[in-house]
């Protein structure tokens, strides 16, 4: 039951873009085309899922029982930046054709805020069930971040396919490219508000 | 470029929310009021210079091959030493900033600066350009802030000039992006002419 209430509140509650605001660069960056949006989306699920359980485990593991919890923004960027890189590595060799369709968008990712938003959420902030409130352990971490990210690929891709559809349409001077895309996105966040009374 | 032009570009022709568009998170979370928008636009200017200042010193020994790790370090260290100054001297305004302060280390603006301007330039004219483009980012975010404030609680600045509540969805996630939208329609409209 928690981790479906972990699932529901993480992909439509707190939308990591539409509410939490993580990650707006990017997403305003890559969505003007449904096929880079879908692409980074991929990267993305791949790179937050990978880098909170990585950091859980340091934080846990490390940095917690040697008292440096003041390290963790330090701690976390580096690891983040190291991941996306062997991350990038590996895939060349296991997977080229993986590779050709992500690889534009790894390096883009270690600045992308909802990587070290998601995994500094983890460590440091209870999280709500009904009545009780606890930190999230590692498999609700992990489903937890899963699930994030699969929040960010659906606001990616929906507002990539409308944007498309914008581009055609004959939009008022000082309006054109990015106050529309704002507007658009607003208008989008007041949808997802509606799901705010579920969990 | 003048001294007097480094410190006034970030205002209105390299404005960084309005005009290259950067570091977008803090400025839509942290504008539900005049006063938040303002404090989290002083945390970014004070990681902004001091960042400035340290990367235009180590720029000319950094190997090309590492200098983005390098200064992504030098940027999470004054971070951290902004956490925990933070902490002890406005707890209260750390509890309302929250997630955005340490992620001042992914925004966009201060590794732009470091990349484009701190690593080419001298280290007067580089903390002259962190604080140019601290007080542009400062005043956006408090302009959006007092928007959404007037919008959203009908107060400015904490003083409440209508009983009751304003439109809620303001101070709210939509509003941040609308509020965004139509500034930026104005700043054209105003800019371009």
């Amino acid at each position: 039951m928690e981790y479906l209430i972990i699932i529901i509140s993480a992909i439509f509650v707190n939308n990591i873009v539409l509410a939490q605001f993580l990650g707006v660069c990017p997403f305003l960056g890559v969505s003007s085309k449904l096929t880079t949006a879908t692409g980074m989306s991929g990267a993305v699920c791949f790179v937050i899922t990978l880098a909170t359980v990585v950091t859980y485990l340091i934080n846990k593991f490390f940095l917690v029982p040697l008292g440096l919890t003041f390290l963790q923004t330090i701690a976390f960027i580096l690891v983040i930046a190291s991941l996306v890189q062997i991350v990038e590595i590996v895939l060349k060799k296991i997977s080229p054709s993986l590779y050709q369709a992500l690889g534009i968008f790894l390096p883009l990712i270690t600045t992308n805020c909802a990587v070290l938003g998601v995994a500094l959420n983890v460590v440091t902030k209870e999280f709500t069930f009904g009545d009780s409130a606890h930190m999230l352990n590692l498999g609700e971490a992990t489903v937890y971040a899963l699930a994030t990210s699969l929040g960010y690929g659906l606001a990616m891709i929906l507002f990539a396919g409308l944007r498309e559809q914008l581009a055609m349409r004959d939009v008022p001077k000082s309006f054109k490219g990015l106050p529309i895309a704002f507007i658009t996105v607003g208008i989008m966040a007041m949808a997802f508000l509606g799901f705010s009374g579920i969990v | 470029m003048s001294k007097f032009g480094l410190i006034t570009k970030g205002l209105l022709k390299e404005n960084p929310t309005f005009v290259l568009v950067l570091g977008l998170c803090p400025t839509l979370a942290t504008t539900t009021s005049a006063m938040n928008g303002l404090e989290m636009g002083l945390a970014t200017m004070f990681v902004l210079i001091l960042s400035n200042i340290v990367i235009s010193l180590i720029a000319p020994v950094v190997p090309d091959k590492v200098h983005i790790p390098v200064y992504i370090v030098v940027i999470a260290t004054f971070v951290t030493l902004l956490q925990l100054l933070m902490q002890a001297y406005v707890p209260d305004v750390y509890e309302t900033l929250g997630l955005f302060i340490p992620l001042i280390v992914v925004n966009c603006i201060v590794l732009g600066r470091a990349e484009a301007f701190a690593s080419k330039n001298s280290v007067g004219d580089s903390a002259l350009d962190g604080i140019g483009i601290g007080i542009g980012f400062t005043l956006s975010l408090t302009v959006i802030g007092i928007v959404r404030e007037i919008l959203g609680s009908g107060s400015i600045f904490g003083w409440k000039f209508i009983a009751g509540d304003g439109v809620l969805a303001f101070v709210m996630a939509p509003g941040a992006f609308l509020v965004l939208g139509y500034l930026m329609v104005l700043f054209n409209k105003l800019a371009k002419r």
